[in-house]
């Protein structure tokens, strides 16, 4: 699961309000080289919940760097000129992925496990 | 066919260098000041149906009019398209799997004379750049409905000798290359001796038809029972105007067929699936010779066969009923073909004590599994277009159909999607599938989620519901069929009260 994924999920658990951001349990993160596509990003940016973004860059670089990571806290304005910044959120966008573990809903705990980087967003209404 | 795109140097100051005659002159003087120029579209016979509306989209992607098609009839493989520059036709060249060839026309008419009077008039300072003595040149010809012998097609490029052409011939590596075309109109068995229209013009480029062959189905490395035909997915892909940098989703994503065409046009693709063993490529396979899925059977694994794994997303585990998307317009363009219970399952989660799947693979999560009605399949999924899409985004989808009973109204609508095509392709003598497009024309609203509940338009489609047990029956066995059905969904409890025949 790559973390652009992420940011547009939802939790959608009976009862809950707005089930987002999902909390991320990253027991396997991979890093993929994926071709920088400046005019993507910067067309994805505008579609994100910036500080979700941050939140969960934050969460999952300390798997896999052992510190957290370096996007800004608030998006800055003329972002679709700095080469440097895009950069990095085309990194945090498309090539860190959570290979195991598992998306917990904020509000319910119910967790979505993730297996192979594809997460399971099946519920069992039995078990729930 | 790099040299002949090659733009030719506009040359008026060339001009006198040509022996032109007093005819030439004329044609000159009372050049028309048209801001429109013609090409003629030549279009492959094969999902006519589906052709119109793809040249359409793709004019409209790239910011033209969709009124300037003139369609001779169709099942002609003749189109004539009024655009006002030529970088715009090989745009549209550039992503057409429905026509083969584009040429600017400079002439037609409906035998030699009335061609020739048509070249007359056509603006002279557009064809001197191609008839230059420096240059080379070929005339080629394609006659439709009708096989002509070299000899007599030889014949015919004699007779364009009313041509001032000054380059040389050059059968090899000619700069420019004009094609005469002949319709021998609709039926080959019946094709007159002369032909019924003949157009004449400078060829331009060709179509994308090649794609169809080296996406196909048979050399993928992943595929389902399902998979989409090559061609039809590219057409989905072009009448969904699909283009580089958008998002696209399929919520039926199976085994991804219709995200190759999306990533092929530089689009970034996702999409879910409710079966887990398909998402992970697990399971039995769909190839006769093979029994069991291989290692890597997977949709990331087909986008890199074609080189493009870097337009894959994710692809997830989950239910197209249930709202796993954070609200907002998310995606560009949602293209899906969903299941019609043939011969891939309808199935969404739920509480349902006896239908309980056996756990193939430990960490398997397989929750209960219901069927899903096709009418709520398809409302549903018009809501979640609505809601999701971008405004100006499509949604393009098959809708399957019991023909004796179709019209045009069963086909669903929503306040927010505007219908753009709806293309019938037959699966069998009483069942076809309609492809539908649609374009979000209005921001979603909270009301709107209800709006297929308001004009009673949802039931229509609901007498499709038991689609699956009329494409297997006959006409005849259908009446008996449907009485059973109507018995058993009236023994059913079923959670819609407000259930009624549909009068369709």
């Amino acid at each position: 699961m790559k973390l652009l994924t992420h940011n547009m999920l939802r939790s959608h658990v009976s009862g809950v309000t707005r089930g987002f951001p999902l909390i991320i349990r990253a027991d396997e993160v991979k890093l993929n080289s994926v071709d920088f596509n400046r005019e993507f990003v910067a067309r994805m940016i505008p579609k994100l919940e910036w500080e979700a973004l941050v939140q969960s860059a934050e969460s999952v670089s300390i798997t896999y760097l052992g510190h957290g990571s370096d996007l800004p806290r608030e998006l800055a304005s003329g972002y679709e000129n700095d080469e440097e910044f895009l950069k990095k959120v085309h990194h945090v966008l498309l090539e860190v992925e959570v290979m195991e573990g598992a998306l917990q809903c904020p509000e319910s705990g119910t967790e979505f496990p993730i297996n192979r980087g594809i997460p399971n967003m099946l519920i069992n209404e039995e078990e729930s | 066919m790099t040299a002949a795109a090659a733009a030719p140097p506009s040359a008026p100051a060339a001009l006198p260098a040509l022996p032109v005659t007093s005819r030439w002159k004329m044609a000159l003087s009372c050049r028309s000041g048209a801001a429109l120029r013609k090409y003629l579209l030549l279009l492959a016979q094969e999902n006519c149906e589906f052709r119109l509306p793809e040249i359409s989209s793709l004019i409209s992607l790239y910011g033209g009019n969709i009124n300037n098609i003139q369609e001779d009839h169709e099942q002609s493989p003749f189109c004539v398209l009024n655009i006002p520059y030529e970088d715009l036709a090989r745009k549209i060249m550039h992503r057409t799997v429905c026509a083969k060839s584009l040429f600017e026309l400079w002439g037609h008419g409906k035998c030699l004379e009335e061609l020739k009077e048509s070249v007359d008039s056509y603006p002279l300072e557009r064809m001197v750049p191609y008839l230059q003595p420096n240059s080379t040149y070929k005339i080629c010809i394609h006659s439709f409905n009708k096989t002509l012998t070299q000899k007599e097609k030889i014949v015919k490029i004699d007779a364009m000798e009313f041509m001032p052409f000054q380059g040389k011939v050059s059968l090899q590596n000619a700069e420019h290359i004009f094609y005469l075309l002949e319709d021998y109109g609709p039926d080959p068995n019946t094709a007159p001796k002369e032909p019924l229209k003949i157009f004449f013009g400078r060829w331009i480029a060709d179509g994308q038809r090649e794609l169809i062959n080296s996406y196909s189905v048979k050399k993928r490395h992943f595929i389902g029972n399902t998979s989409m035909d090559a061609g039809l997915s590219f057409i989905m892909a072009n009448h969904a105007k699909v283009k580089s940098n958008d998002l696209v989703f399929d919520p039926f994503v199976g085994t991804g067929g219709l995200l190759v065409p999306c990533a092929h046009f530089g689009a970034y693709v996702c999409g879910t699936e409710i079966d887990y063993n398909t998402v992970h490529g697990r399971g039995k396979a769909t190839r006769m010779n093979q029994k069991w899925r291989g290692p890597d059977e997977n949709i990331r694994a087909n986008l890199r066969q074609y080189g493009l794994e870097k337009y894959y997303l994710d692809v997830l585990v989950s239910d197209a009923s249930k709202p796993i998307w954070r609200k907002g317009p998310l995606f560009d363009a949602i293209v899906t073909d969903p299941p019609y219970g043939i011969r891939e399952s309808t199935r969404k989660t739920g509480t349902q004590k006896e239908i309980i799947k056996a756990d193939q693979f430990p960490e398997t999560h397989v929750p209960v599994q219901l069927t899903y009605h096709l009418s709520d399949i398809f409302m549903d999924l018009l809501n979640f277009a609505a809601e999701f899409l971008v405004v100006g985004g499509r949604l393009v989808y098959w809708l399957p159909v019991y023909r004796p009973e179709y019209t045009d109204e069963v086909v669903p609508r929503h306040p927010c999607l505007k219908l753009i095509s709806n293309c019938e392709q037959m699966l069998s003598s009483h069942t076809s599938r309609r492809l539908i497009t649609m374009e979000k024309v209005k921001q979603f609203e909270d009301k709107d989620q209800f709006a297929h509940l308001e004009d009673g338009q949802y039931l229509l489609y609901q007498g499709h519901n038991s689609f699956r047990e009329k494409y297997f029956s006959g006409l005849t066995k259908r009446v008996a069929r449907e009485e059973r059905a109507r018995a058993e969904e009236q023994n059913c409890c079923d959670f819609s009260s407000t259930k009624e025949q549909p009068g369709v």
